[in-house]
């Protein structure tokens, strides 16, 4: 966690945590995502409860809580592990459903690529949408820049916090809250939020239109392939928008010359 | 499933989880990309999220949702209302909650 320029790299945990702490960037990353907790709480909560009614045993849950850490994975899974689906047909859909963070992976490359492979492990074993969508915003030039490591850790310790602490107590509290009060809708709203955020020009906003027909069009598909058939669609019309004269983004089409 | 086949699947998805999350952060030199492909990835993101997002609002056990009267729609839409007025993802959730908890608990919808 050392770029050149930098004071010299703290050695112990604690030295770290000092170092941490009175960054500017942390306090930044802070900042930036504490608002983001109450719907991550909900929709924590929702998925500790969920857990639990599904069947889980409530240690299994803690422990999926506390490793799985991808709230729409485990959502995903828990219905097929009720109802007893074989461990590969749960694996491929989450894999599925966690397509996205791969491409996150390729751009996280661009800021983090320099470092040790197992921080590079470790930090994208905690980057979750809402990291990767407050980074690109904050650090918008693709490159790595000091002060950025400080930023995502701190971001993401609210966002472990945030999410582990509102999931552990729906795990306890499974048999209280009602699950008719659809307290998970507060996560859909965060997402809706997160994926509106992303809504920049004209080409992103047809982008979602089709991804949202192919989508509901697709539904029924097994394994959550939807979500493959939504973003190849969407793909296709993004690239289609970028050639001359196919109504996307005018500098792409200004930069591409004329075959 | 028992409880070991349980454990098995609860490991296999924290595997799946380091995994996709750092899937091209593994090798130790970029993976090299065609220039298309580059220009794909700044789509894939977005599209995923919707493709999350949009069943859960407008579909009902697959089907979907035939009436106006429904909680998700009307709190989405003033969830959606509010992100394009004030572009807060906080006020986003607030006040999307605050429409659809009432639908829900009081009127059921």
């Amino acid at each position: 966690m050392h770029l050149p320029g930098d004071p010299p790299a703290p050695v112990t945990l604690r030295q770290r945590w000092q170092a941490l702490r009175q960054h500017p960037e942390a306090a930044r990353g802070v900042r930036d995502m504490l608002p983001m907790v109450p719907g991550m709480a909900a929709w924590g909560l929702v998925t500790g409860v969920a857990m639990v009614k599904s069947g889980l045993d409530p240690w299994l849950a803690l422990l999926m809580s506390l490793t799985v850490f991808a709230g729409s994975s485990q959502l995903a899974a828990l219905p097929l592990i009720a109802t007893g689906a074989p461990v590969w047909v749960v694996l491929l859909t989450a894999c599925i459903v966690n397509l996205r963070f791969v491409v996150y992976s390729a751009q996280w490359r661009w800021y983090f690529g320099h470092l040790p492979r197992g921080q590079r492990v470790a930090l994208s074993y905690l980057a979750a949408d809402i990291n990767y969508a407050l980074f690109i915003k904050a650090w918008p030039e693709p490159e790595p820049r000091p002060g950025q490591i400080e930023y995502f850790v701190s971001g993401a310790v609210v966002v472990w916090i945030g999410w582990q602490i509102p999931s552990i107590v729906g795990i306890v509290l499974a048999d209280v809250i009602p699950p008719a009060w659809g307290l998970g809708f507060a996560g859909t709203l965060a997402l809706i939020g997160l994926t509106c955020s992303l809504l920049v020009d004209r080409a992103t906003w047809i982008c979602a239109a089709v991804a949202a027909l192919a989508a509901v069009a697709a539904y029924a598909l097994p394994y959550k392939l939807h979500i493959v058939v939504a973003v190849a669609a969407a793909v296709a019309a993004g690239l289609l928008m970028e050639r001359p004269g196919g109504g996307g983004r005018l500098v792409a089409v200004a930069r591409r010359p004329a075959p | 499933m028992n409880t070991w086949e349980a454990a098995l699947a609860i490991v296999g998805l924290a595997l799946v989880t380091v995994l996709t999350r750092s899937l091209l952060m593994l090798p130790r030199e970029e993976v090299p990309m065609p220039a298309w492909v580059k220009r794909a990835l700044k789509y894939a993101p977005l599209a995923a999220l919707v493709a999350i997002v949009v069943p859960e609002v407008l579909l009902t056990r697959g089907a979907l949702i035939g009436t106006l009267a429904d909680a998700r729609l009307i709190g989405a839409a003033v969830g959606l209302a509010y992100y394009f007025w004030k572009r807060g993802i906080l006020g986003t959730i607030v006040t999307g909650m605050l429409v659809f908890l009432p639908l829900r608990i009081g009127l059921g919808w």
